[in-house]
């Protein structure tokens, strides 16, 4: 990374342009908020991950000034938001049920915020055409919400909230109906928007790609609290929990206990009879405390015989094989009983693949390929 | 076409001779030569002329009509407001005892409605005429136009009021752009809810009315108690007429909207 990269949460100078503080929903009993404080920068392209029902469209509500925080204060530009209401907050918000007005065309929805603004009239249709034009649906401007697919819907929401050129967007999962294709190149036309308009987003995604591909950081969210907010290469690589690990991507956890073994050095015994783990890890932990090894699929090679270098070794046997096109998980199984697994690119076809059920293999890391967590 | 098994023609022709033979033999002897009711005595026109000269039937029968038009005008403002509110006023005190309050009119006899509202416009005062009759057919039509509403209301996805808000909208705006429009149907059935209730009511509007103002279904009724007399044949008829037109109309032009809309919406998808 070159040293201009945008990254204002770490500049101690910058002011975010949200900031949630100690921020607390309740619905009844029920808390879908929990004293959460974050930042969201000016510019920022700010993933929400989550499991279902975890908080994350009731965090946007927030924004748009559906839902009122039960405790803590929501700060938008230095201002707190709590007495504005939703239709004088210079934020909008693509719904989650993408909330079209089905008495009004595809053209009118698109032009419904632009009309209030009191825009001349030929700039709203300029603005419309603009709109439909990249969401491609130029053909459908006269058709009513119901007269197109579920996809199409979804491109009309996002138009609809893109065309007043918001200061802060808020999109709840809105490239989710769409296919493969069309998602990739609407995600790099939202890229593109804000490099243009340096539109801020906040963005819920189930996504995981999604998430890597668009995020200047994404927060993992889990029962209403945060649980890790980082740029994603280091959510993927770094991990501050099992949780997170677990939840994005894919993994293998070895449970063991550490043993320190020099400065962020550590030998995890983890099964008897079978050698420590060599592991080197920032997060610090004490002499036999009990720690799970989190490590990659595609850091784990697979081999027929024991390779000389490894930090790490481990003999199995080939137990199934995911072949996914350009390349095949391997599940291993250790004479453990932990199954682990192993990811290789196919560089061969199929039919000249080196290993098959049933093999024995050799698996193995470097000593710097996972991380330890502790819970 | 599956022909209809003997049993469902016997049923569907009994069930409509049930309903409209009555009607069917007001008609017929409304154009009776004779005045005996019940004696056939050659086909005439004369009583609907002479109805036409009988000044206190016509002027009963616009009476009816304004305090028709005025009264679920009114009733249908007053109940789509009571019913927004309920459905989507949030939480304020009362809110249940309110919700019970405005049905309760519709399983009240109307005979202690209209006796209150007599008893409340002498009470204050109130000379009775048109005034006082669409006041009373207001109070309980009301009642029902918000049943019908708010009953649309509860269905309505409140998103869509959100995101005109979020749009920009002040909550009026998002009331008349997008929340009227889509209950529009559910207000216009009110409203023709209420219309009817208004033109037949009997009751209530004996209690409220006064020497200056009687509706029809008082004339009628006064007029029956002297005998059944062709002119109120005749009267009934043009009524059924008028009716029967209106529903006619009204299927017509929803008919013409569906054809339109579908029309569009083929033009809208070959465009
Ligand atoms: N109005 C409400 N009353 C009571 N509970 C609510 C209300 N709105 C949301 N909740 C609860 O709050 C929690 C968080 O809801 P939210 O809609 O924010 O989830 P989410 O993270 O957006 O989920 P999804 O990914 O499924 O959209 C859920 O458990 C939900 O049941
Ligand atoms: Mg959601």
């Amino acid at each position: 990374m070159n040293t201009s990269a945008f990254e204002p949460w770490n500049d101690p100078e910058a002011k975010p342009l949200i900031h949630f503080q100690n921020v607390t929903k309740r619905y009844g009993e029920f808390t879908a908020i929990d004293n959460l404080t974050i930042d969201i920068y000016e510019r920022e392209f700010y993933a929400l991950l989550g499991p279902s029902g975890c908080g994350k469209t009731t965090l946007m509500r927030m924004l748009a000034g559906f839902e009122t925080p039960t405790e803590g204060t929501i700060h938008l530009a230095g201002q707190d938001i709590a007495p504005v209401p939703p239709n004088k907050r210079a934020v909008n918000m693509m719904f989650q049920s993408y909330a079209l007005f089905p008495h009004l065309s595809v053209w009118e929805n698109i032009a419904f915020g632009l009309k209030r603004e009191k825009m001349p009239k030929h700039d709203i249709g300029d603005r419309v055409e603009e709109m439909l034009r990249l969401t491609r649906l130029e053909k459908f401007a006269r058709r009513k919400p119901h007269q197109i697919s579920g996809g199409q819907r979804q491109r009309v929401a996002l138009a609809r909230s893109l065309a007043k050129h918001p200061k802060l967007l808020l999109l709840d999962e809105p490239l989710g109906a769409l296919d493969k294709k069309l998602r990739q190149e609407t995600q790099f036309e939202l890229m593109d928007i804000q490099e243009k308009t340096g539109t801020t987003f906040v963005i819920v995604t189930h996504d995981q790609e999604e998430a890597m591909t668009v995020a200047s950081r994404v927060a993992v969210m889990d029962h209403g609290k945060i649980i890790q907010v980082a740029t994603p290469d280091r959510i993927y690589e770094t991990p501050n929990s099992v949780y997170v690990a677990d939840f994005i991507g894919d993994v293998n956890l070895i449970e063991g206990t550490a043993k320190p073994n020099g400065s962020d050095v550590y030998a995890m015994s983890w099964h008897e009879g079978h050698a420590p783990l060599a592991v080197q890890s920032p997060n610090g932990f004490s002499d036999g405390q009990k720690c799970h090894l989190a490590i990659r699929p595609e850091k784990v090679s697979i081999s027929a015989d024991k390779p000389e270098t490894a930090d790490n070794a481990v003999q199995g046997k080939i137990l199934d094989i995911a072949y996914l096109g350009n390349i095949s998980t391997y599940h291993v199984e250790l004479p453990t009983g932990a199954v682990i697994k192993a990811q290789a690119a196919n560089t061969r076809r199929i039919a000249r693949r080196a290993f098959t059920w049933e093999d024995t293999v050799w698996l193995s890391w470097t000593a710097t390929a996972g991380v330890l967590l502790a819970e | 076409m599956n022909r209809m098994s003997w049993f469902n023609a016997v049923s569907l022709t009994l069930g409509f001779a049930f309903l409209y033979i009555p009607m069917v033999i007001l008609v017929i002897f409304s154009f009776n030569e004779s005045k005996l009711v019940t004696v056939w005595a050659g086909f005439s026109t004369k009583w609907y002329g002479e109805l036409l000269q009988n000044d206190a039937f016509l002027n009963a029968a616009w009476v009816t009509l304004k305090v028709a038009v005025f009264s679920s005008t009114l009733a249908t403002v007053l109940g789509t407001i009571a019913a927004y509110v309920l459905v989507r006023g949030g939480r304020f005190m009362g809110r249940t005892l309110f919700s019970g309050m405005i049905y309760a009119p519709l399983v009240m006899p109307e005979v202690i409605t209209g006796l209150s509202l007599l008893l409340l416009f002498i009470g204050i005062g109130l000379d009775r005429g048109v005034f006082t009759i669409v006041l009373a057919h207001t109070t309980f039509s009301m009642c029902y136009v918000s049943v019908v509403v708010s009953s649309r209301l509860v269905t309505f996805d409140r998103s869509l009021e959100e995101a005109a808000l979020d749009l920009g909208c002040s909550a009026s705006e998002a009331f008349r752009l997008v929340t009227l429009p889509i209950i529009a149907p559910a207000v216009i059935s009110g409203w023709l809810l209420a219309f009817t209730l208004s033109l037949d009511d009997l009751v209530i509007a004996s209690f409220t009315s006064g020497p200056s103002a009687t509706t029809l279904p008082i004339k009628i009724f006064s007029a029956v108690r002297l005998g059944v007399s062709p002119e109120i044949n005749a009267l009934s008829t043009i009524m059924i007429s008028i009716v029967t037109v209106g529903v006619i109309t009204a299927s017509l032009v929803t008919k013409h909207q569906v054809a339109k809309q579908k029309r569009e919406e083929m033009e809208a998808v070959r465009s």
